[in-house]
């Protein structure tokens, strides 16, 4: 069997199992998180994973594509689908007024980033801005709430992210960027069109977390700037994709399924001690499984794609 | 009103260099991003408020004991966590992941000890009243908050011109291969640079209880955001850059909040992008951008 068809067989598991666990598991909302994450996760394997560059400020395009379907539905009087597409405008234009950060390399990316998710985050939340994003006060879209069509739509959300991050990992486009990550310089000597591929790889995890801000957005249906404008989003989410493991098609799922496994378990009741347990196990994962779980089954003789 | 504002920005701003300076110290000589930089402040600022509140320790006492005492701690801390950091592919970005997960654990910590709530230590612990310059009042904090913090420049400028081992650090700081192979202790070198840089977290933390008005354990996450500000507008790396970016942070913000108050939040994050974009080495910084 070809490798990319077994890739897309092993993606479909995780995708038919958030589809069927609804029909015994009632808690929906949780499972919709577990969708969110599982998508916010592999968008941050597309540009973390493949070109290094770690988004700090992730949950501004996230964040941005809430308020863009929100304000579609508000002000444009839009139906859901067609606002998910100003949810994904929302997350580009933002991609693309940020892609001047590509100029900054390692850390000093990561705090720009940052800074552009929080500077994004004062403005939707201004009080001046009260007539267009209600400011700090909220939105509420009762008259679109649907849970089980936004359900659905996530898990189309998801599978499409796992097509990506498959043709990621099996095209000259994908290789190209791996090369950019490892080494930009020798990488722009054998013809590879460094600046392009970068910013491509940036619009495409933008569109992503704008996307799933939106089904977010839909699903909750009343939330608060500071709901989908919050770093856990992105901490969550690259600390998920780390424990796993970058650059592989299961491993940021695997993150979710068990990072936020255990915060569902711990983390509701006693916050501080899930904090406590999290802070410990992204220092541990840092210090001795850098390549993740997906690493360790790989010595153990376990192929995880 | 305008000179109120030049000044107080200045005052505040001398402060905010404080908060920076150890972070900034951090970075250039160990080329790591101590997100947890605002978690030791917060515990220095519990230190000094339990310092005061059993034993009425004044906080010019306190300051130079929490100095001391994180700069202790921090020692086994750099050798528990850092050098095997170092050893893998990627150090600076997985820093930040490290020390986010080190801050938690911090906050989480102190929440558990100290509950939620916020804390503040009276005035009166200054035994000052409000200062009077060209003919305004200021709150006897800021001052005393500048003062501290230009004391503690001072030893940092010193430390680095003026001492072997300060030597030693500008050297890891230009150019750290180079230095391992002139037969420097980079290790020991950097974990002098670490503890300072706690410590003087520490005691910028002992004061904040007077500037911030009130401390809580869940305040790390903002103070780290602020020091980065200050310490890439100043210029990432460069210590005494640290000052520029403080005074300049400082004095835009006292400008902010007296003339478009309710945009004064939004000033840091947009400060931070435009540095970086137009000069991303800080306003003094050489170049350091590669690729």
């Amino acid at each position: 069997m070809p490798r990319t068809m077994r890739h897309i067989l092993v993606a479909l598991v995780p995708v038919a199992a958030m589809a069927l666990l609804p029909l015994v598991y009632s808690n929906q909302l949780l499972l919709f998180n577990f969708v969110v994450f599982m998508i916010l996760a592999q968008g941050i394997n597309v540009i973390y994973g493949f070109t290094g560059y770690l988004p700090f400020g992730y949950f501004g395009f996230f964040g941005a594509g809430a308020y863009g379907f929100a304000i579609s539905i508000m002000h444009l009087r839009m139906t859901p689908l067609p606002a998910l597409g100003m949810a994904a405008i929302a997350a580009v234009v933002l991609a693309l007024v940020l892609v001047p950060l590509f100029r900054l390399s390692g850390a000093y990316f990561a705090i720009a980033n940052l800074a552009a998710g929080l500077a994004v985050y004062q403005v939707v939340s201004n009080p001046s801005l009260d007539n267009i994003t209600k400011g700090p006060y909220g939105i509420s879209l009762p008259a679109v709430f649907d849970p089980n069509f936004s359900y659905g739509i996530a898990l189309v959300l998801l599978a499409a992210t796992m097509m990506t991050v498959i043709y990621l990992r099996n095209s000259k486009f994908g290789l190209s960027l791996q090369a950019i990550r490892d080494d930009a310089v020798s990488a722009a000597m054998a013809g590879v069109n460094v600046v392009r591929l970068r910013v491509m790889a940036w619009l495409l995890s933008a569109v992503i977390a704008g996307l799933v801000g939106g089904v977010f957005a839909w699903y909750i249906s009343v939330f608060y700037p500071q709901t989908v404008f919050s770093l856990d989003f992105s901490i969550f989410a690259i600390v998920f994709a780390l424990f796993g493991g970058m650059t592989t098609i299961l491993g940021p799922i695997i993150g979710v399924v068990i990072l936020y496994g255990i915060y569902n378990l711990i983390g509701i009741s006693t916050p501080q001690y899930f904090e406590l347990v999290y802070g410990l196990l992204i220092m541990g994962l840092v210090l001795f499984q850098p390549n993740g779980v997906v690493a360790l089954f790989k010595r153990w003789g376990i192929d995880v794609p | 009103m305008l000179g109120y504002t030049i000044l107080a920005g200045l005052l505040f701003g001398l402060y905010f260099s404080l908060v920076g300076l150890g972070l900034n110290l951090v970075f250039g000589v160990v080329r790591i991003v101590n997100l947890a930089h605002g978690d030791f402040l917060m515990l220095g600022a519990f230190s000094a408020y339990w310092l005061f509140s059993l034993f009425a320790v004044s906080p010019f006492i306190s300051v130079v004991l929490v100095f001391v005492g994180f700069s202790i701690i921090a020692w086994p801390l750099y050798y528990l966590l850092v050098p095997r950091l170092m050893a893998t592919k990627d150090p600076e970005m997985l820093s930040l992941i490290l020390f986010f997960g080190f801050s938690q654990v911090i906050e989480a910590l102190a929440t558990i000890a100290f509950g939620t709530s916020d804390r503040s230590i009276p005035g009166r612990a200054l035994h000052m009243g409000p200062c009077r310059l060209f003919g305004q009042n200021y709150p006897a904090s800021w001052i005393v908050g500048a003062v501290v913090s230009a004391a503690a420049v001072l030893f940092i400028y010193l430390y680095l011109y003026h001492t072997t081992k300060g030597y030693l650090s500008r050297a890891v700081m230009a150019h750290r291969e180079e230095a391992v192979a002139s037969g420097i202790n980079v290790n020991r070198v950097c974990a002098i640079a670490f503890s300072i840089g706690v410590g003087l977290a520490a005691a910028a933390g002992v004061f904040a209880p007077f500037i911030f008005g009130s401390i809580n354990p869940a305040m790390g996450v903002n103070i780290t955001i602020t020091s980065l500000t200050v310490i890439v507008v100043g210029s990432l790396g460069n210590p005494l850059g640290t000052v520029l970016g403080g005074l300049t942070y400082g004095i835009s913000l006292m400008f902010m909040q007296t003339y478009f108050s309710s945009w004064a939040n939004l000033l840091a994050y947009v400060m931070l992008i435009l540095i970086l974009l137009i000069r991303p080495s800080g306003l003094l910084g050489r170049s350091v951008r590669y690729a």
